[in-house]
């Protein structure tokens, strides 16, 4: 026995296994052809009998050899599957504007590999701010102080309440709501100013503008994952005359990496995507983007959006497999106790 | 230490002298007023120096919600609590108003008051020795080198020299909370709480923990121990406390367990033991 980790707030999705189970158990009471008495089968039973399975010592001595029985259903299910898919397939394959020519031509530009660099710095540049600011949101929400709850809570409101779409034409046009910033005592005097326009250019307000939005979903990951943690903890830390500080950096948010970190690697995922709508700030040189003006520059956008489909494919690829190691990294340790 | 917060009517001979606890008529209610409950109803206590008192009491008297006052988990109510002759969680202006200390002046507070609980609550993703050597790096800003060998002599106290890179999931519940003490020690506490600390434990457990905190008890370290280990009461205790109802029923001597005075403790005591 030992101080048990609670389990996660955020649970992954079940649901396959009362499905597995019914179709098993059905399965067994419905088809009589199935051999359980292992002793009529002449194979088996001689195996038993004998006992010479003995010195193999990690072999199963009995195992069922139950006869697969073909069943039209499935058959048929499958086959229509496979029609349709070949279909669809052979519908690409000989469909003559998709010019695969030029999709094998432009796969490896020049532009298109910049705009690979750019959507990636957009992605981690965007999902790194997110993150702290999410620390923070997450802790300003749970804090004591009603004015930091508040305002809190309103900016997750706000952010996951509006299109990210209209979010970022709105980063685009700061420059027109505020044509200058200002540096100086608030309501006070100005000590200097720059023009919006300088200051946050197109990259800015793109990455700026993806990091507010994702900050306010990230929060509600890490709220969750904080939650995860027992209270107990802390009141050990606190005990030990650890600060609040000490306490959530050194303490808290370690164990709370095992419920933060496999949805964060979602919405890494799902920000390499996201960044493709960066054209509303707009910013031009992203994958997307590049790959679009290419295509309208040749009048073929559809080979184009081929290439950027490609490259969207394998750099979620890449970042999935990322997931997953690090998802290995941080069970470890942390292990809930037997 | 901050010498700013002393008690009162105190010069340093008298400093020295004072008891390590005094708990002086405390009252703790939970919730805001109209839906609020009193959980200790005036409680006046009374540890001296190098003693120890152990806390009896049946579930819901508010024997832990003391333990946590004095290692302020809790904010007080009402009244005043003394740690070393030093005000918990509060300064005394010259007109005798009472200032809240900050958060850091707080920690600075409980840093010097070691606490074991009954659930251990050890860091789960770091080692026995890391359990043990994070307050005082953090807090005393110890060094690595000295901090490590303090950590393992700490360790070699209560035992587990050889579990130092086990992580808690790796050890026993009676190893776990031998650790828990190791890492109470580290920060050289001058006062140890002990909040039922076998009661999660298998029974045949619960002796090597006991065996620690009356070593330590030996050693001349104060204590106050929640606990229903009555034969330990005889044994260790200078002080038994019973409380009952947020109040404190009956204390004194540990001779007190054979010839309780008072009914409630004489019926909680023949269904202890
Ligand atoms: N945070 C809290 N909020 C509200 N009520 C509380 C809180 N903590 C404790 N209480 C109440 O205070 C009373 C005393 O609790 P406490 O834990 O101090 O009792 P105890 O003597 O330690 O009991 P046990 O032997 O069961 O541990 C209980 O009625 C409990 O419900
Ligand atoms: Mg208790």
């Amino acid at each position: 026995m030992a101080a048990k980790v609670p389990p996660p707030a955020v649970t992954p999705e079940g649901g396959g296994a009362p499905d597995n189970g019914f179709e098993r158990g059905s399965g067994f009471t419905a088809d009589s052809g199935a051999v359980f008495d292992n002793g009529a089968e002449p194979d088996t039973g001689a195996v038993l009998g004998s006992g010479v399975v003995l010195d193999s010592g990690n072999s199963v001595p009995n195992r069922i050899q139950a006869v697969t029985e073909l069943r039209l259903g499935r058959i048929i299910a499958a086959a229509i599957a496979l029609l349709v898919t070949a279909l669809i397939i052979y519908q690409i394959a000989i469909n003559q504007t998709f010019r695969w020519d030029l999709v094998w031509l432009y796969l490896r530009d020049i532009v298109v590999f910049r705009g690979i660099l750019w959507t990636l710095l957009l992605t981690f540049g965007s999902m790194a701010l997110a993150i702290v600011m999410a620390v923070v949101l997450a802790l300003m929400r749970r804090s004591d102080n009603p004015v930091l709850r508040t305002i809190g809570g309103a900016y997750v409101f706000l952010f996951r309440g509006t299109p990210i779409y209209v979010q970022l034409v709105l980063w685009g046009l700061l420059s027109v709501l505020w044509p200058r910033i200002s540096v100086g005592l608030p309501f006070g005097p100005e000590w200097f100013s720059f023009s919006t326009q300088d200051l946050i250019t197109a990259f800015w307000a793109a990455l700026l503008g993806l990091a507010c939005n994702e900050a306010a979903y990230l929060s509600e990951i890490v709220r969750a994952g904080l939650d995860s943690v027992d209270a107990g903890q802390s009141e050990a830390a606190y005990a030990l005359g650890l600060t609040k500080w000490q306490t959530l950096s050194r303490v808290v948010l370690p164990q709370a990496m095992r419920v933060i970190v496999p949805p964060t690697g979602n919405e890494t995922i799902s920000m390499l995507k996201t960044t493709s709508l960066v054209v509303a700030i707009p910013f031009t040189l992203d994958l997307f983007y590049a790959t679009s003006a290419i295509g309208n520059r040749l009048y073929q956008p559809i080979p184009l959006l081929l290439i950027a489909a490609f490259w969207y494919l394998v750099l979620s690829s890449v970042l999935m497999l990322g997931q997953h190691m690090l998802e290995r990294k941080f069970g470890r340790g942390i292990a809930v106790s037997g | 230490m901050n010498t700013a917060h002393i008690a009162p009517s105190s010069s340093d001979a008298q400093v020295s002298m004072a008891p390590m606890v005094e708990v002086r008529n405390v009252y703790k209610e939970f919730g805001t007023p109209p839906n609020a409950i009193l959980v200790l109803r005036g409680i006046d206590l009374t540890v001296p120096k190098g003693s120890v008192t152990v806390l009896l009491g049946p579930s819901g008297s508010g024997k832990s919600t003391l333990l946590r006052c004095i290692n302020e988990l809790e904010t007080i109510t009402g009244g005043a609590i003394y740690v070393n002759g030093e005000l918990l969680g509060y300064r005394e202006d010259h007109q005798g108003r009472l200032h809240r200390l900050s958060d850091k002046q707080i920690a600075e507070q409980r840093s010097h008051v070691g606490m074991v609980f009954q659930r251990f609550n050890l860091f789960p993703h770091l080692t026995a020795l890391q359990n043990v050597m994070l307050a005082p790096t953090l807090v005393h800003r110890a060094h690595r080198a000295e901090a490590t060998i303090d950590a393992l002599t700490q360790l070699g106290q209560v035992g587990l020299s050889d579990r130092a890179d086990h992580y808690p999931s790796q050890l026993s519940g009676g190893q776990q909370q031998r650790v828990a003490i190791a890492r109470a020690l580290a920060m050289k506490p001058k006062l140890m709480l002990f909040d039922e600390p076998t009661s999660a434990l298998d029974p045949e457990l619960v002796g090597e923990v006991l065996a620690v905190m009356q070593n330590l008890a030996a050693q001349g370290m104060t204590m106050i121990i929640v606990t229903h280990e009555i034969g330990f009461a005889r044994r260790v205790a200078s002080q038994v406390v019973f409380m009952d109802g947020g109040v404190v029923v009956e204390s004194g001597p540990p001779e007190i367990l054979d010839n309780p005075m008072h009914p409630r403790f004489q019926q909680f005591l023949s269904h202890v033991t």
